[in-house]
């Protein structure tokens, strides 16, 4: 008999591993659900994880409210299917509070303030632990993280103090008011999780399906045009046959002209790719340290 | 697919992140719009050429002072293989970083410069991947342009690190001739070194043989997380969740329980994905048993002929990560197998230097990147095994009271 797991069910082992300890270690986590591929694989690890019990803990979205309707539709549906707990954190109501300031021109964009809304809901639901579904090939500053991440009150990330992960013990140890974000998914790549979720089954928000869509370009990367984007007179929208590969707010979140329409194709179209996932990003090409940055700020 | 971690570990200036791109590039797994920002960030230092290296430098301050700061995780695949790279800094003031990244690889790869043949870093992360037990080492002698290519450089570097490393133990060692620079060796064969025989470096780490490295015989499920759905279907259910650490478990498997020592039989392995007939390393799996015994996190679950060493004195090896001294007689929090006790400093047996293999005679204070051999004493006992047997069972982080910080990583002796 051979001994041998592929390595997708050896990076399945390493998540659940992952997840177990933290609804062992810490007492009140949170796994932050965005309704993107990444927070729905981690999602599904976590329902496997305490089989046959129900998920020990809630979701959260931290919802900008610039989401792709799509998206908002399928996390609700997913939410219902599972039986899971969800918490809606607004990032409107963190704009209306006073708490954080809106940008504002054509390329403003809610996405930074979401650490904002982030701290906040971590600090009134008290939690100790969020998981999401961060991956360390995803961009330079993430592979660096760990799979456990000490933030501290403020909820920031100093690259320099990060605790030495060793093996596979994870020192989640804190102090009064600290707490962590736990990356279950650190070492797999794009491909691993879509080859994952073709394996699975899992569904999806049909966004990551190629679709026609009015999209206008800017700086080299397709726009969808939804209620959240402002236009510029130059810029004239277009029919395109377009799908997303990561999905974030609809005013940052590029399109690429693809054809894949199934899983299969999408796997065949990443796998001789020579962009990385995050370049139509336009939050990410703020600087070159964009990321790095926002992490000190206490963003995922 | 199969999957294979690996550590890089060399002095700075080795050209050990000038590899790790090449790799990247030659593998084809670098996109073009990283290598575009790589172009551009080359111009803005004023390179001269692209450098390859600032491909994994991610971090503002490394990519100002030209260095490797923290450990970098980097991701690739060919046909034959998917690869976790744990890119680690040769700087003596991260050696903790470097331990962090070979924890968990099945191979290392030792920077060398043709120049400089093997120096003290050299020989400090070769002591580390062997008290690390990784068990596959390719010594990369790279640079090799810089010495015209000489087969007695080669030579000579090969048989000085043979000499150094006939002290410590790396059962499947490897050397290979390079030019990361110019590609030589790293992907494809060099031309300019025909008197090499050997693979090249990618074909090393797409062949060497890593899932018969796991312990198949010594069974030990520590017990991570008890799942009790307490709902109308599973009322009763109690499963013990974990991974198993070693050996293999089936059902029907008579068991001993610790710290109770009570004994029983495996009711069933399950898996959100349904029973399961056998479960073995790294599996993550569920197990129930057919007693209704008190089983929590931290106990263990292994079969009765073969136990492990049930104690409270430990004798270890430690790389302390510190950036205070170890405190002899001061007091740890220790995490061992998904259990936690606090323990004690009993004795600093010795303090190692790293470049004699020896013991350190009038000097026992052990400081951050230090090596030693301490003994402690728990305020429970540990269910151990040596280090060099069983990973999962015989390793132990120690954490600082107070601050919280992971100060030192034990490998039980």
């Amino acid at each position: 008999m051979s001994y041998r797991l592929t390595h997708l069910k050896q990076l399945e082992a390493e998540s659940i591993y992952v997840i177990r300890e933290v609804a062992a270690q810490f007492e009140n986590p949170v796994l932050l659900f965005s309704g993107g591929k990444d927070s729905i694989v981690v999602l599904h690890l976590a329902i496997k994880a305490f089989y046959p019990a129900k998920l020990p803990f809630p979701i959260m979205h931290v919802d900008t409210g610039h989401n792709f309707p799509e998206t908002i539709e399928f996390r609700d549906r997913l939410v219902e299917k599972l039986g899971v707990k969800l918490i809606v954190a607004s990032v409107q109501d963190s704009i209306d509070k006073g708490r954080a300031v809106e940008e504002k021109g054509i390329n403003a964009s809610r996405n930074g303030i979401q650490a904002i809304t982030l701290m906040d809901a971590i600090e009134e639901y008290k939690f100790d632990c969020a998981l999401g579904g961060a991956r360390r090939d995803e961009e330079k500053a993430r592979a660096k993280e760990r799979f456990f991440s000490h933030r501290d009150e403020f909820g920031q990330w100093d690259p320099k103090n990060q605790r030495p992960e060793l093996w596979h013990i994870f020192n989640g140890r804190k102090n009064f008011g600290e707490h962590f974000r736990a990356f279950p998914i650190s070492n797999w790549t794009e491909l691993d999780v879509w080859q994952y979720i073709k394996e699975e089954q899992a569904e999806l928000p049909p966004l990551y399906f190629a679709h026609e869509r009015e999209v206008i370009k800017r700086n080299g990367v397709f726009l969808a045009i939804t209620d959240f984007l402002e236009t510029a007179e130059h810029e004239v929208p277009e029919k395109r046959m377009i799908r997303f590969r990561t999905i974030g707010d609809a005013t940052c979140t590029g399109a690429w002209e693809s054809e894949a329409a199934t899983i299969d194709e999408i796997v065949d179209e990443i796998s001789v790719t020579r962009l990385t996932e995050r370049a139509s990003r336009a939050d990410d090409k703020r600087s070159e340290s964009s990321m790095e940055d926002r992490k000190k700020q206490g963003y995922f | 697919m199969d999957l294979l971690k690996f550590v890089t570990a060399g002095s700075v200036d080795d050209g050990k992140s000038t590899l790790i791109g090449r790799l990247l590039y030659d593998t084809k797994t670098i996109f073009e719009d990283t290598l575009e920002q790589v172009k551009l960030s080359s111009e803005k230092r004023g390179d001269g050429h692209t450098n390859l290296a600032l491909v994994t430098d991610g971090l503002r301050a490394e990519r100002e002072q030209g260095i490797t700061i923290d450990v970098a995780y980097r991701y690739f695949s060919t046909p034959k293989r998917k690869f976790i790279l744990a890119d680690t800094p040769g700087h003596i003031q991260y050696t903790r970083n470097m331990v962090t990244g070979a924890s968990n690889a099945d191979l290392a790869i030792i920077m060398v410069d043709a120049r400089n043949g093997v120096v003290e870093q050299t020989k400090r992360h070769s002591f580390l991947v062997s008290l690390l037990g990784i068990k596959h080492a390719v010594v990369a002698i790279n640079k090799m342009d810089l010495v015209d290519f000489k087969e007695e450089v080669f030579e000579r570097i090969k048989q000085e690190y043979i000499e150094f490393t006939s002290k410590i133990n790396i059962p499947d060692l490897r050397f290979v001739p390079m030019s990361a620079l110019d590609g030589d060796n790293v992907v494809s064969r060099s031309e300019k070194m025909p008197w090499y025989n050997g693979s090249t470096l990618l074909h090393i780490l797409e062949t060497t043989q890593v899932s018969t490295d796991h312990n198949f015989i010594d069974s030990r499920f520590p017990v991570q997380y008890v799942i009790r759905p307490m709902s109308n279907e599973y009322h009763d259910y109690r499963g013990y969740a974990g991974r198993v650490a070693g050996g293999v478990f089936k059902p029907g498997d008579e068991v001993t329980i610790l710290p109770s020592g009570f004994n029983s039989k495996i009711k069933a392995i399950d898996s959100y994905d349904g029973e399961l007939e056998e479960a073995y390393p790294p599996m993550s799996v569920t197990i129930t048993l057919e007693d209704d015994i008190d089983v929590s996190r931290g106990d263990m679950i292994v079969k009765p002929n073969n136990q492990p060493e049930v104690d409270q004195d430990v004798d270890m090896m430690i790389s302390w990560m510190g950036t205070k001294p170890l405190v002899p007689g001061g007091k740890y929090h220790l995490m061992h197998a998904n259990a936690d006790a606090r323990c004690m400093i009993k004795e600093v047996v010795y303090k190692m230097d790293i470049n004699t293999l020896h013991r350190v005679e009038d000097d026992k204070e052990i400081k951050m990147n230090d090596i030693g051999r301490i003994r402690v004493r728990t305020t429970k006992p540990l269910f151990k095994d040596p280090y060099t047997k069983s990973k999962v069972t015989g390793s132990v982080i120690l954490i600082e009271e107070g601050t919280n910080n992971t100060i030192a990583a034990g490998m039980i002796l």
